[in-house]
């Protein structure tokens, strides 16, 4: 059981990083981007294409999968996102839906629509068991790397919020824009940094976990609910909130579909309607209004 | 109230010519194209999906992607009450409305709390919830392989559903129409009206003393018994049940289908779903495998320029903030 509970921290952490991008995008700029999916299944692609194509270690390839999507974001907002920010989120939903249908078709003419094959390296193929019998914790290196990335990125990006400037402009744009914009604060800079971040966050995770997640161009759509899910329960004004609902989600993921397989996904869909009913602004979530 | 003020909010309601000229041509549609039946009959069912959604999304400013789940409930019910109770279509017809305006009546308060967000999540989850629980109990719906061999009767014990289909689109059109009969009088009435103030300006309707919650329930039960009336319609004219009533793109698709069609006038629907299904057949004709991309695209330039300005052809070339 012990085993199952990592697994699920370490499910839970990767989610955490794939939506992180989105909750400070929602939270920050009022956008539901459901496109958020495509940025990680690019991140994949490019591990993929690094890995395989050039011949990259892994290692490498990972801040390359950051930076390229982080481009790839901060390009799209300047030209396409930045329009539809004060549009009704009808508008928003269908944008962001559309640009995720292109992602998908072009990944599926570009790359092939079958599933792609991570070669994981040695190093990290390998498990380390500790204790026996019921107690017994095995833990995959690849699952132990993924968890110390992320706790890595996670404290990073505390710090950042808090200890920086940045990081305190971030948290005042958040919580009033216009105000913060009368503070000669500028916001478009910060939305542009913070997505490009967020876009950059959702490519380094797909690369994370292209191996457990399953690499093909259907990715953004599979996944694009869990990734919601996080941002509706955690609410989107903090980090700690789609971090506590992340480890919720990835850690009844992995329970109910070990225990209980006849039920597999429902119990997550069913969970987060319940905190939904218990608390519709999030888990977290300073808000009251909207 | 005034007579120039009635005069204005009973102006809507009156029916225009060009409005009965186009269902006599809809009505006529089945007569000419008789090869084409099946289409028809798939449209006008597409067709009273999209209504539905209307009168949420339209009317009331709720922004639902998971409004297949009534579409799913309705077919599989009426599936399994044609294959198991009794094979009469306008009985499994109503069963199928029943139980999907239960459900939509039981998921109501969900939808009245929280954000956009939220609800997005929560309609978007028990469309989810429910596409799991058939596939896992597929004893009963059948899981993947769906639930062939649906047997319908004959309709009002004379007209038996032929393979030609012409039967089944002057079925589906008829209920098409009477459910564009009965919206057509809610959006009309003080009700509807309340409706529009509710998706304008809710905080207002609720200082005016008018019940918020009352009103969002009422209409989502509304709008999931039509939904279900709908798949009940697909489920009894194609003779099976399959979780493809259930799937996220059936949410997806009737949404980008009333948005075409334009959202808050109640020919959104049916013109959006001849609309879409044009659209398709166009795009799967040239690109077979990849249309979504042409959709995909068109969609993100459909945002970008403005939904409104699809209607107002004189306003294409003109800057945005007119």
């Amino acid at each position: 059981m012990l085993t199952l509970l990592f697994d699920g921290i370490a499910y839970g952490m990767l989610l955490f990083v794939l939506s992180l991008g989105l909750a400070v995008t929602m939270g920050l700029m009022n956008f539901i981007n459901l496109a958020h999916g495509a940025f990680a299944m690019a991140g994949g692609y490019i591990l993929v294409v690094l890995m395989q194509k050039a011949g990259w270690p892994f290692l490498a390839c990972l801040p390359a999968a950051f930076l390229i999507t982080a481009l790839a974001g901060a390009l799209l907002e300047r030209t396409l996102y930045r329009p539809m920010y004060g549009k009704p989120h009808l508008d928003q939903v269908l944008f962001s839906i559309g640009l995720t249908l292109m992602a998908v078709a072009s990944v599926d003419y570009i790359m092939g629509s079958s599933q792609q094959n991570i070669q994981l390296p040695d190093w990290l193929r390998q498990r380390f068991e500790f204790g026996s019998g019921a107690t017994m914790l095995g833990m995959g290196a690849y699952r132990l790397f993924i968890v110390a990335t992320c706790v890595a990125m996670a404290l990073g990006l505390q710090a950042i919020l808090s200890g920086t400037r940045f990081g305190s402009r971030l948290r005042a744009a958040v919580d009033d824009p216009r105000v913060a914009a009368g503070l000669g604060i500028p916001v478009n800079r910060v939305f542009l940094l913070t997505f490009a971040v967020g876009s950059g966050l959702a490519g380094l995770g797909g690369a994370l976990g292209a191996d457990i997640f399953g690499l093909d161009p259907n990715f953004p759509l599979k996944y694009m609910v869990y990734f919601l899910i996080v941002c509706a329960v955690g609410g989107t004004s903090s980090i700690t909130g789609p971090l506590v609902a992340a480890l919720v989600l990835g850690i009844a993921d992995v329970f109910g579909k070990y225990y209980v397989p006849k039920l597999g996904a429902f119990i997550v869909y069913a969970l987060m309607i319940a905190i939904l009913l218990w608390r519709p602004q999030g888990l977290f979530s300073r808000e009251g209004k909207k | 109230m005034s007579g120039k003020a009635s005069a204005l909010l009973l102006a809507p309601a009156r029916w225009r010519r060009w409005e009965y000229a186009l269902w006599a041509a809809i009505w006529a549609a089945p007569i000419v194209f008789t090869s084409h039946a099946a289409l028809i009959n798939e449209i006008a069912i597409f067709g009273l999906f999209a209504l539905s959604l209307d009168l949420i999304l339209g009317y009331t400013g709720i922004v639902s992607l998971g409004h297949a789940a009534f579409f799913g409930v309705g077919g599989y019910a009426a599936a399994l009450f044609a294959k198991h109770v009794m094979p009469d279509p306008l009985v499994g017809l109503a069963v199928g409305t029943v139980l999907a305006a239960v459900l939509g009546a039981l998921t109501s308060p969900m939808i009245v709390r929280g954000t956009d967000l939220t609800r997005l999540m929560v309609t978007m989850g028990v469309a989810l919830v429910l596409l799991e629980l058939a596939n896992k109990f597929d004893s009963i719906t059948g899981g993947a392989d769906g639930l062939p061999g649906v047997m319908m009767g004959p309709l009002l014990g004379q007209f038996t559903f032929d393979l030609g289909a012409r039967v089944a689109s002057f079925y589906s059109l008829a209920v098409l129409f009477v459910a564009f009969l009965i919206l057509r009088r809610v959006v009309n009435s003080p009700l509807g009206l309340s409706l529009k103030a509710l998706r304008d300006n809710r905080l207002r309707v609720m200082a005016i003393g008018l019940s918020v919650n009352f009103r969002l329930a009422l209409i989502y039960t509304l709008a999931a018994a039509l939904a279900g009336a709908a798949g009940a319609l697909s489920a009894q004219t194609t003779g099976s049940a399959t979780l493809d009533l259930l799937e996220f793109h059936r949410s997806a698709d009737v949404m980008l289908a009333l948005v075409l069609g334009g959202t808050g006038w109640l020919w959104g629907g049916p013109i959006g779903a001849i609309a879409f299904s044009v659209l398709r057949d166009l795009l799967s004709s040239f690109t077979p495998q990849y249309w979504t991309f042409w959709i995909g695209l068109f969609l993100v330039v459909l945002m970008l320029v403005g939904r409104e300005r699809l209607f107002r052809p004189w306003t294409w070339f003109k800057r945005s903030g007119s």
